[in-house]
């Protein structure tokens, strides 16, 4: 039991040794470092863990081979983020040790959800992610923005942990467990009148599709993503959405979702308009920050369509291809801001490509990836998709995803054709690339070019974590 | 092996002359040209090293394949192969691309090494494309020559290149995810069917999907290939892009980009959907004599050099859709002859309004006039090349037009006759070109240089290919003939072997699945 538990326990403990280190020393390379080596061990120990699975730890947690592939996922993207965040957070007012503390937090509370096997887990889960979230989003006190987004997104995420919680309450009114396992047995004999259970779940997607920035439920992302440091949009970007859509994922195909009518096209129905409003939205877009949040809601989008096709395999592949591509994104945003300003206008990446050639070339690969060019991972995720929705016939779904992500195409490309406008004006001075900020965008470049050219090896270990057909 | 180098050698000189940008202006020039060079070479060297396949012409026509597993778990292969059809168009890919390098020499461009880089990245998209026979393979091409294009234009495009990359992408990047679902479905009516989940070529195409369901396929990978030949109504990225681009990226554009369209409705389209093809036949040979005469009426109120060759462009290529669809033998062989001759004069056109443009920095036909007393050369080229677009017998488009028109109007003889209008107005605009900018009155003074040496080399070369299929087009008719019997062996055997009661599942043509799916866990 307890090698199952070892990477949650290495990162519930990093951030206990590094708030005692910060306490007697502040040295920002030094928590750099621990908070690279617990992500690294708790990566390592996840092998560990694998021969075990699946290995029931407590009520609350399962470790399978489907935890351990999203928490390894989760877990690699916070030290993605961590090494972007590393030249970004050093020149803030604020002291930079406390953001990799509350890094750590977001992401045990993200490892927990992916893991959650029980309602208690799940909301523990969220609420860690969440309450170390806000803290990260205010993390630049001096930033009204940053003050107001954390505020806003501290209300509606408290509202929607209500809601929640409420949704939870009438399923155990419903059916008398909050263990999933118990509930996936309990519900098929729920009878003809499934009323009080339906609405339970149906609030519980509401509060799910809150942390997934799902339209309608979108409203706070392009405030918090802009007012964000763009290290923790990142985050939010992916780790958040990443955790929350594993656990989305193992409630749907455990509690047979696809089963009820009513929830199967509920979920198309968010999914559509997801879609579509995301990528409408994004199109008259002046802020690169705010557009990317826009094309987050339109992705999520997308990868429902995996859930609703019963396709882990493609939904995982996809997310890993996105998470790579996001952390990319947000990484030449962290990159490009300078204290006290974030780059995030469309005009401060005007003729990027004649200032800064290498930022500018891999914020172009990150684009065309989200727009799913071929050559990148993002064009292989896409084309799984589509191929998972057309192994169920979902051919409407499938129609609405090819055109809304043409429609996508417009503004990804008016962001790439900015970065190439010649002459390139005056911009504002942007500091140097650090040293970690630069490996971090240069591995994720390689990444997302070896996913988007060879992604045999990832589709097989993704083939074995999480079980399929093509 | 060598059709992989034939892909790989364009993307590794490529980045071997992006490199050498940073050492001079000439260096990429030069090893673009030294790899475009070595790309002819390997092209005619596979043909030539490779012996015919044994067995009946039918059942296979590939000369040369290289088939190795590219990512397994979806039954994707990296599959290439050669057939007749693939040669003559994989030459021409070299040749164009050889001398697109060559005749825009003196165009100042920024960045060379980048230009080059993107120029040659495209000449091995569009390989790949013609090479390809999986189907994923063939899409993941047909996007990624999408990306060079478009920045080519983007980088190095006139005033207008904004617009016109953006609605170049768009348009080509919506056609081909609708081609992408069709592959989808194709593939999943395969799997069921049989048990194997391939994107094989060979083996999709006994897939014999249920009628109303083939209709929706065929409109799927149609809409891809017509918005890249272009056909009429899907024209409208045409006149822009073609226009915006830099000479290099129109020749490329023009000359083989076109030809990938027609390339796929002959390889995908037909062998892949006969019967629906068979109904939507009479509906494309319309739109082949739309865009026919469309193109050339447009073509004559364009006062835009560029503009201009871009719609007599639409006009030729209605001949290649009318072809296509009327499916005989007689009307193919004039396809493959027409495709490389449009591809040869348009590139030649091209090129000269490159000369033009770059000589006299205008490229408003108002403004242009009297350059045969000052550069006869340039004056005597223009003609010639107006003379082949407008299919002058001798000149190879007049041996592809008249084998489409013989062979369209045993398929339909009424739209055979509204076609031949077409011949009447190409040469009304095309003369109409010639007397605008060759001859008239110089009023503007405007003297030209002639042209060098290299550029006269490259004019004659073209001209001379062109020549040669005019007079003597046997070769080409004798390679590409097993191909294209062998597509329409294909095809016919699909149609005879139908309908074999619905031994498939019902792929439910466009039904939005409510009854919930089963989720695998």
């Amino acid at each position: 039991m307890i090698p199952s538990l070892l990477p949650f326990i290495v990162l519930a403990g990093a951030p206990v040794a590094i708030m005692l280190v910060v306490a007697f020393a502040r040295n920002h390379k030094l928590t750099l470092a621990l908070t690279l080596a617990a992500l690294a061990a708790a990566f390592g120990l996840l092998f560990l863990a694998a021969p075990a699975a699946p290995r029931q730890v407590t009520a609350l947690l399962l470790m399978d081979r489907y935890a351990i592939f999203y928490t390894g996922l989760v877990v690699a993207a916070s030290g993605a983020v961590a090494l972007l965040a590393f030249g970004y957070v050093e020149k803030r007012v604020a002291p930079p040790e406390e953001f990799y503390l509350l890094l750590l937090l977001a992401t045990l509370g993200s490892g927990v959800l992916a893991a959650s096997n029980h309602f208690a887990s799940f909301f523990l889960g969220l609420e860690i992610l969440s309450v170390s979230l806000y803290a990260l989003i205010a993390y630049h006190q001096r930033r009204p923005l940053g003050i107001e987004a954390a505020i806003k997104y501290l209300v509606l995420a408290g509202g929607s942990s209500a809601i929640l919680l409420f949704g939870m309450g009438l399923v155990y009114a419903a059916l008398g467990t909050l263990h999933l396992p118990s509930l996936a047995i309990r519900i098929t004999s729920l009878g003809s009148n499934p009323v009080l259970a339906l609405a339970g779940f149906g609030l519980i997607v509401v509060g799910i599709g809150f942390k997934l920035a799902l339209v309608p439920f979108h409203l706070w992302t392009p405030d918090v993503y802009q007012g964000a440091p763009a290290p923790v949009a990142a985050f939010v970007a992916t780790v958040s959405k990443g955790a929350m859509f594993a656990l989305l994922q193992r409630y749907f195909s455990a509690l047979d979702f696809a089963q009820s009518r009513a929830l199967w096209v509920m979920f198309a129905i968010l999914a559509a308009a997801s879609m579509i409003a995301g990528n409408l939205l994004a199109l008259r877009q002046d802020n690169v920050k705010r557009l990317l949040a826009y094309s987050s809601i339109a992705h999520l989008g997308y990868l429902l369509v995996a859930l609703l096709a019963g396709s882990a395999p493609a939904a995982g592949f996809y997310l890993a291809a996105y998470f790579v591509t996001m952390l990319g994104a947000f990484g030449v945003i962290t990159a490009l801001s300078s204290p006290g300003r974030e780059a995030e206008a469309l005009d401060d990446y005007r003729g990027l490509a004649w200032r800064r050639p290498f930022l500018a070339a891999t914020f172009t690969a990150m684009l065309l990836s989200l727009a799913g060019i071929p050559l990148t991972a993002g064009f292989i995720g896409k084309f799984y998709l589509l191929s998972a929705g057309a192994r169920l016939d979902l051919w409407w779904l499938l129609l609405a995803l090819v055109v809304t992500s043409s429609v996508g195409l417009v503004y990804y490309l008016r962001v790439v054709f900015a970065l190439y406008q010649s002459p390139a004006p005056a911009a504002a001075p942007a500091p140097r690339l650090s040293l970690a900020g630069g490996g971090a965008l240069g591995a994720l470049v390689l990444l997302l070019l070896w996913l988007g050219s060879y992604p045999a090896p990832l589709l097989a270990l993704i083939q074995t974590a999480l079980g399929g057909s093509p | 092996m060598i059709l992989l180098w034939l892909i790989l050698a364009p993307v590794l000189g490529g980045l071997a002359a992006w490199r050498c940008g940073r050492s001079g202006v000439q260096w990429p020039r030069w090893m673009t040209t030294l790899t475009l060079a070595a790309e002819l070479g390997l092209v005619l060297a596979a043909w030539t090293t490779s012996s015919m396949p044994m067995g009946p012409a039918e059942s296979s026509n590939w000369r040369l394949q290289f088939d190795v597993p590219w990512i397994p778990q979806l039954g994707i292969r990296f599959h290439l192969a050669m057939d007749g059809l693939s040669f003559w168009l994989a030459l021409l890919t070299a040749f164009l691309g050889l001398a697109a390098v060559a005749a825009s020499w003196r165009e100042t461009v920024a960045c060379p090494g980048l230009f080059h880089l993107n120029l040659l990245l495209l000449v091995a998209g569009v390989m790949g494309v013609f090479l390809a026979l999986d189907l994923f393979l063939f899409y993941f091409f047909w996007e990624a020559m999408l990306i060079p294009m478009y920045f080519l234009i983007i980088l190095w495009g006139d005033a207008g290149r904004r617009y016109a990359g953006t609605k170049f992408f768009l348009f080509t990047q919506l056609s081909g995810l609708l081609m992408l679902l069709a592959i989808l479905a194709l593939f999943f009516l395969h799997g069921r069917a049989t048990g194997e989940y391939t994107f094989a070529y060979e083996k999709l195409l006994r897939v014999r999907p249920p009628p109303g369901t083939e209709m929706w396929l065929l409109l799927g990978f149609a809409a891809a290939f017509l918005v890249k030949l272009p056909a009429a109504p899907l024209h409208s990225w045409l006149p822009e892009a073609y226009a915006s681009s830099p000479t290099a990226g129109s020749v490329l554009l023009a000359g083989l980009l076109s030809k990938t369209g027609a390339y796929g409705l002959l390889r995908f389209v037909i062998p892949f959907f006969p019967g629906a093809a068979d109904r939507f036949a009479c509906a494309a040979m319309v739109l082949g004599v739309i865009s026919i005469l469309y193109g050339a009426l447009m073509a004559f109120a364009q006062t835009d050099l560029k503009r201009f060759i871009a719609y007599s462009s639409v006009s030729h290529l209605g001949f290649v859709l009318l072809g296509i669809f009327a499916w005989n033998q007689l009307a193919l062989q004039g396809v493959v002859i027409g495709m490389l001759c449009h591809g040869l004069s348009i590139a030649g056109l091209f090129l000269l309004a490159g000369v033009i443009e770059e000589r006299l920095r205008t490229r408003d036909l108002r403004r242009l006039g009297g350059l045969w007393a000052v550069a006869p050369r340039l004056g005597a080229v223009t003609m010639l090349f107006a003379l082949a677009s407008l299919g002058l017998p001798g000149l190879g488009n007049f041996v592809g037009e008249f084998l489409i028109l013989l062979g369209s109007f045993q398929a339909h003889p009424g739209l055979a006759a509204a076609a031949t209008a077409g011949l009447v107005a190409s040469v009304i605009y095309a003369l109409w070109l010639v007397q605008r900018v060759v001859h008239g009155e110089n009023v503007r003074r405007l003297a030209p240089l002639d042209l060098q040496p290299r550029e006269t080399g490259v004019f004659a070369a073209l001209i001379l290919a062109l020549l040669w299929i005019g007079l003597y087009p046997q070769p080409v008719l004798d390679t590409a003939g097993p191909a294209l019997e062998g597509l329409q062996h294909a095809s016919r055997l699909a149609l005879t072997a139908r309908p074999p009661a619905p031994a498939f599942p019902k792929i439910a043509g466009l039904s939005f699945k409510i009854d919930a799916p089963r989720p695998s866990p």
